[in-house]
């Protein structure tokens, strides 16, 4: 020991830094070494492990997700004018308890708005959640709220649906509810055309809220797609306008009137009464939504009787010309009587349909088998939904043949114990407006004439036109439904209405017809539901409309006339043929 | 070499700048642009509707019956023109 330390005094006083002892310097590359995996984990645990969340976090305050509205397709008349149409408006909503405005502001709101402070304040008190402070206010509105930059306050976009024809238009078109969805009409049964779909895209958004970069799109919107309906707004508006003041004239419960175009089977026109705006809709009546031409049902009485007689000239069993013994108005079938109040002796067939007699028409009727009138009914479309794509339209009620009874099969012939709705009708008149051939229906816009399904030969389809052409004249039941400078023809009904299998003294009076009678165009079937004014017949209440109707409505057509325009003569008064009801 | 590379590289990294904020530019024009074609459809929604709204055919008939007095004329008053054709 001594020795070294002699030796090392010997060679320098060079301070030598002290040595670590081994275990010391261990330890501490021990740890240094601990805090370097410790290091490494992290990091990889950020890279690898933790990577998606991290990845998540950094995107979600740069990265948005931004919804690109869709545009909700219009639904247009036949000429491209909007029916429906869908305008961006804007919602302000708020938290309440992040809603930050002094009075002053609440009130300089409420002037903007057109309401008062109090009435806001209630709508912010009444959920503590979320309030909307105005709903579907116009764009330029909201802008100049928003630029009071009243703390909490948002707007949102929505898309408000207006509708020009208003309550003229309102069955066909129907409306939409919430979130933009049909809910009754055309609106809902084309919904999925007429709806868009929304998109997305990514974009990077820079600190104050700007878009700066599009990074991809999502999912691209789709805008949707216009509907364009078969309606002719003139004529629409004319057929409401017609429809109502008859329905006021009448006092009546309700109307109805359809414009069929024979060669495309097009529905140019269908009005009903009662009815609704669709603009505020807070205060309808369910009553008064209903499509009642194509939802509801009626006995359509003396306006089937064109059917039976086709039906016999058809299967051979009597001519034009035939004559048939009314016997003196009654005919007695089992324990039931069928009666004529008017009755008029011998009759032609075709005076059968010009004076609309019931015996007979009950008397053709039974000398044929159920199935032939049930074959060419059901032929004719009855029984069967007309398939205009209308939601809910219904098919009436034609029962089997089978179960016809002979009374039954007598009062079929004359329209009771059957039941249609008005477009059924009047698409079922297409058989005789044609040379005997039922065409399809549609509320759709299409492109020319279609082509109709054979229902009788050519000869009878024509034989019959001739009588409803009898029947617009004088010695017919609808003298009134005549048109200056056009021969028409058609069909009146009085029908007793049947509530709960009991026949009241309540009425439905129509008239189906069509013009001009050289090559029938149109067809107008009218309805008028209790008509409680007096008279009732369909001749005198529903006749007159078709008239109207029709008559206009061949000149906005610009249908040449047929017959000159002092071509209307009205049976002296009190010579005028009543209908059998 | 390695300095000419060097220039490449860093001319390189000033053209991807420039260019990503030339794209970003253009972007935003592109997006002042939508918005004006959306601005552009929203207007023709709302003129298409006035135009609707004032060409119903119920109002068209109130103005002339009421302001212009038109009425229609009776079937005694229209002539029939036949055309040759």
């Amino acid at each position: 020991m001594t020795g070294v330390i002699a030796r090392r005094a010997r060679v320098a006083p060079i301070p030598v830094p002290e040595m670590l002892s081994r275990p010391r310097a261990l330890a501490l590359f021990g740890a240094l070494a601990v805090l370097f995996v410790v290091l490494l984990g992290r990091s990889v645990y950020l890279q690898w492990l933790e990577n998606d969340f991290l990845q998540g976090q950094g995107a979600a305050r740069f990265s948005r997700a931004m919804e690109i509205p869709a545009h909700r397709g219009r639904i247009v008349d036949r000429f491209g004018d909007a029916l429906a149409i869908s305008t961006p408006v804007k919602s302000l909503w708020a938290f309440p308890d992040q809603l930050q405005a002094s009075p002053q502001e609440m009130a300089q709101l409420a002037r903007m708005l057109d309401t008062t402070p109090q009435k806001l304040n209630a709508r912010l008190k009444a959920d503590e959640d979320f309030a909307f402070l105005a709903r579907q206010i116009p764009p330029e509105t909201a802008a100049r709220v928003m630029a009071l930059r009243i703390k909490g306050l948002n707007e949102q976009n929505e898309y408000r649906r207006y509708y020009p024809g208003g309550e003229v238009t309102a069955h066909i078109v129907g409306f939409t509810g919430d979130q933009d969805k049909g809910q009754e009409g055309m609106e809902l049964s084309q919904q999925a055309w007429l709806g868009g779909a929304p998109g997305s895209r990514r974009v990077i958004i820079n600190r104050r809220g700007d878009v700066v970069e599009d990074v991809a799109a999502i999912r691209a919107p789709r805008a949707g797609r216009d509907l364009a309906l078969a309606i002719d707004s003139r004529l629409q508006y004319l057929a409401f306008r017609e429809l109502k003041a008859a329905v006021a004239a009448q006092k009546a419960k309700a109307g109805g009137l359809v414009i069929l175009d024979v060669r495309s089977g097009e529905i140019l026109a269908l009005a009903n009464v009662p009815t609704y705006n669709p603009n505020s809709r807070n205060k309808i009546a369910r009553d008064a939504m209903r499509n009642r031409a194509l939802t509801d049902t009626f006995e359509p009485g003396s306006t089937m009787k064109p059917f039976t007689i086709a039906t016999a000239l058809e299967a051979g069993v009597v001519k034009p010309d035939t004559i048939i013994h009314t016997e003196a108005g009654a005919l007695t079938i089992g324990p039931n009587t069928i009666h004529d109040a008017h009755p008029a002796g011998p009759l032609t067939v075709e005076q059968v349909i010009q004076k609309s007699s019931n015996v007979g028409a009950a008397k053709i009727a039974l000398t044929m088998p159920a199935t032939k009138l049930w074959t060419l009914f059901s032929d004719a479309g009855f029984g069967t939904p007309p398939a205009t794509g209308f939601p809910g339209e219904v098919s009436g009620r034609l029962r089997p043949a089978k179960s016809w009874k002979p009374i039954e099969q007598a009062t079929m012939s004359y329209g009771h114990g059957l039941s249609v709705n008005l477009v059924q009708l009047a698409r079922a008149y297409t058989v005789f407006a044609t040379d005997g051939e039922l065409k399809p229906v549609t509320l759709l816009k299409t492109d020319g004439p279609v082509a109709g399904r054979p229902v009788v030969k050519p000869e009878t389809a024509r034989e019959v036109r001739h009588m409803l052409e009898l029947a617009t004249l004088p010695g017919g039941t609808a003298p009134k439904a005549q048109v200056p400078g056009y021969r028409v023809g058609g069909k009146t009904g009085t029908a007793r209405k049947n509530e709960n299998g009991v026949y009241e003294r309540k009425y439905v009076a129509s008239f189906v017809g069509m013009a001009p009678m050289s090559d029938p165009r149109l067809i107008v079937a009218v309805m008028i539901d209790e008509p409680s004014n007096g008279d009732y017949y369909g001749g005198n209440v529903a006749g007159p409309v078709f008239s109207n109707v029709m008559g206009a409505a061949l000149r906005m057509l610009g249908v040449p006339t047929d017959a000159p325009v002092n071509n209307v003569v009205l049976p002296p008064p009190g010579d005028d043929v009543k209908e059998e009801t | 070499m390695n300095i000419v590379l060097l220039l490449v590289l860093i001319g390189c990294a000033l053209s991807l700048v420039t260019s990503r904020h030339h794209a970003r530019r253009l972007f935003v024009e592109l997006t002042r642009e939508q918005e004006q074609t959306r601005a552009y459809e929203t207007e023709y929604g709302q003129l298409s509707l006035e135009q609707s709204t004032w060409g119903m055919p119920a109002r068209v008939e109130k103005i002339a019956r009421e302001t212009l007095h038109m009425q229609l004329p009776t079937p005694g008053r229209v002539e029939v023109v036949e055309t040759r054709q």
